[in-house]
């Protein structure tokens, strides 16, 4: 790797011919080729600059009432109250500052249910797919079962058993976002794991757990990450949806769903109350899809045609 | 063909027990006394308390009490109602006709519209039409549909004032029960004007129902037309001096739509989560404010009951579609 990135030491040994790119920076050069990925990444990684540094951005403390200022609207609506550019809410509480708090929780729904979904489906469809037979027909099976419900639903009942609260949403997003990652694992291995490069490996020695993990799974990597990046967005609007239906983080928490859901009762009266946290969840969960899809068309050798 | 099917019908077999498994399982891993909780407030004696037990089976041990909850669903038995006292099969044969009417609005309008536009898309591919609906598939796509439907009724509802808020038509309106469709009841009844009521009340939930996979099946379509349009056999076509019109019809069309209906059965689920959403923002009597309210109420039977219900009809959804993937497209059939 540190290798090939140094240009010097390319040139001396081949004297002829453009030098070779190593393939992080070929994929980046694709990916950075399409605009809407470029632009999906910036405000992603804004969104993530605003939920680090909330507590120096944020001009007032999203739990603070402010009594004299209850419903102020937005800076460009007559009757504004000056020091809350995007208004308050019913209880004097500066939107602006709680929709920059609430990006730490959309961003931590995503990174925690990824992560579990990701972990325990990537294990789960190694495992199925390296091992087939009854192993496999069971695991998929419980896959099918889990599949077979509306994630919604199905997310919501398992709140119901265990417990409104943000954390105990996480975990049911989590299970139900999990067979997807355990089925594109599964169909990975399966497709690689005859390989002469994975015979090679299990003649020299490997052993089940290291053919598994450091032979077959990078090669399976792409559609992976793919999967994670639809992931992230898709548990962001399904942590918003438990918390506008209640189950999900509950008030006085900023969490963007949950504030949709304080705001419901002022539809008629006070948009900017409705209209905000909306608008935050749709271009978060559209920057993460407009990279998605530039790293779907970047990791996918089909798609590649350049 | 026939073995195909029976293929299919046995695969799903194992799946389907897993279901009332997972239903089964759901009220038994409640914390509590399950009588208590389905009591709530009211106190219960003693002596009621047993009777409960007995009357519900819980005083039995666990595999029996599963052999009797799949007997009784066999014989149509999906429990009681806690709050109506009601069986739970004849509520949701209540209810789910609502749904089924907006569900079916919001797949015609997501299946003409997101064809229509995965078409037109791939036909002009990189031209500014091509961006314009692949932008909007995409927001389509990201869109938090509860906003989405506040937006609507903001716009249209409040300050317009062209649509009803919530429900399923006017309560003026009345005319008797046949279908459970008001669309084709209030036309059966021969009143135009409820079915125009029963219309208005549509629109909005339809449209906010049909956001997600209008642009799931706009997309679908664009990428299976592109790739049908790269195939050797359209080239052919091609070559031989066919019409472009003819091509695009009768060659690239017709293999493209085949993906295109898989995605579309897939968002039946998709349609039923969003269900939820939608019912409850407009007050809409389906399945899907049911099962919030039942939620809400601890209604457990009810909950357990819709859970089973809906995933089999999922389950039946995407069997059928399964199966007619096989009709139209033969090599899936002889793999």
């Amino acid at each position: 790797m540190s290798a090939t990135d140094d240009p010097d030491l390319l040139s001396a040994s081949r004297p002829a011919g453009p030098a070779p790119v190593s393939p992080w920076l070929e994929n980046w050069r694709y990916f950075a080729g399409n605009r809407g990925a470029l632009i999906g990444l910036v405000v992603f990684l804004l969104t993530v600059l605003i939920a680090i540094f909330a507590p120096l951005i944020a001009p007032h403390d999203p739990a603070q009432q402010f009594r004299d200022a209850l419903l102020a609207p937005p800076f460009w609506v007559e009757g504004a109250k000056p020091g809350f550019l995007l208004g308050t809410d019913a209880l004097g509480r500066d939107i602006l500052s709680r929709l920059i708090f609430g990006a730490r929780y959309s961003l931590m729904i995503g990174l925690v249910v990824v992560t579990l979904a990701l972990v325990t489906g990537i294990v789960v469809g190694l495992v199925a797919g390296y091992f087939g037979g009854w192993v496999d027909a069971l695991i998929m099976r419980i896959m099918d079962i889990i599949l077979a419900f509306p994630s919604l639903l199905l997310a919501l009942v398992l709140v119901a058993i265990i417990g409104p609260g943000l954390f105990n949403a996480m975990l049911a997003i989590a299970v139900v976002l999990q067979p997807h990652f355990a089925r594109l694992t599964r169909g990975a291995v399966m497709a690689e794991k005859n390989r002469e490069y994975v015979m090679a490996a299990r003649v020299a020695g490997a052993a089940n757990l290291r053919l598994m993990f450091r032979t077959i799974l990078p090669n399976c990597l792409g559609p992976l990450i793919v999967q994670a990046t639809l992931s992230f967005s898709n548990a962001i609007l399904e942590a918003a949806a438990l918390g506008f239906l209640g189950m999900g983080a509950q008030p006085p928490t900023p969490e963007w769903g949950t504030m949709l859901a304080e705001a419901r009762e002022f539809i008629q009266s006070a948009w900017w109350v409705v209209t905000m946290p909306g608008l935050a969840i749709l271009i978060t969960v559209l920057a993460i899809n407009l990279i998605g899809d530039g790293l779907r068309d970047t990791l996918d050798p089909k798609l590649k045609r350049s | 063909m026939l073995r195909f099917i029976l293929h299919r019908l046995l695969l799903i077999v194992p799946t389907f027990i897993g279901i009332t498994l997972v239903a089964f399982v759901f009220i038994r891993l409640l914390p509590g006394d399950p009588v208590l909780l389905m009591a709530g407030e009211r106190a219960v004696s003693p002596e009621r308390h047993a009777e409960l037990m007995a009357q519900f089976g819980f005083d039995q041990p666990l595999w029996r009490q599963y052999v009797e909850y799949t007997g009784g669903l066999l014989h149509g038995d999906f429990g009681y109602s806690f709050s109506s006292k009601r069986p739970v099969l004849s509520e949701f044969m209540a209810r789910f006709p609502a749904t089924l009417e907006l569900a079916f609005c919001a797949m015609l309008l997501a299946t003409v519209l997101g064809i229509a536009a995965g078409i037109l898309a791939a036909l002009r591919r990189g031209s500014w039409v091509d961006q314009l609906t692949m932008g909007t598939a995409l927001v389509g796509y990201s869109m938090p549909i509860f906003w989405w439907a506040l937006l609507l009724i903001i716009l249209f509802s409040t300050n317009l004032g062209w649509t009803p808020v919530s429900g399923r038509i006017s309560l003026t309106q009345f005319f008797p029960t046949v279908t459970g469709f008001m669309l084709i009841d209030s036309l059966l009844a021969g009143k135009p004007a409820a079915f125009w009521s029963a219309v208005q009340h549509l629109i909005l939930p339809t449209i906010v129902l049909a956001t997600i996979p209008l642009a799931v099946v706009a997309r679908q379509t664009r990428s299976a037309m592109l790739e049908v349009l790269g195939e050797l056999y359209v080239t052919t076509a091609r070559s031989k001096g066919l019409a472009p019109r003819r091509i695009i019809w009768l060659h690239a069309l017709r293999n493209a739509l085949i993906p295109v209906v898989t995605t579309i059965g897939l968002q039946v689920s998709v349609l039923m989560g969003g269900a939820i959403l939608t019912e409850t923002i407009f007050s809409w009597p389906g399945i899907g404010k049911w099962m919030i309210d039942s939620i809400s109420r601890r209604d457990y039977q009810v909950v357990q009951g819709g859970l089973l219900l809906i995933a089999a009809m999922v389950m039946l959804v995407n069997l059928t579609v399964d199966i007619l993937y096989g009709l139209i497209n033969p090599r899936v059939r002889y793999r």
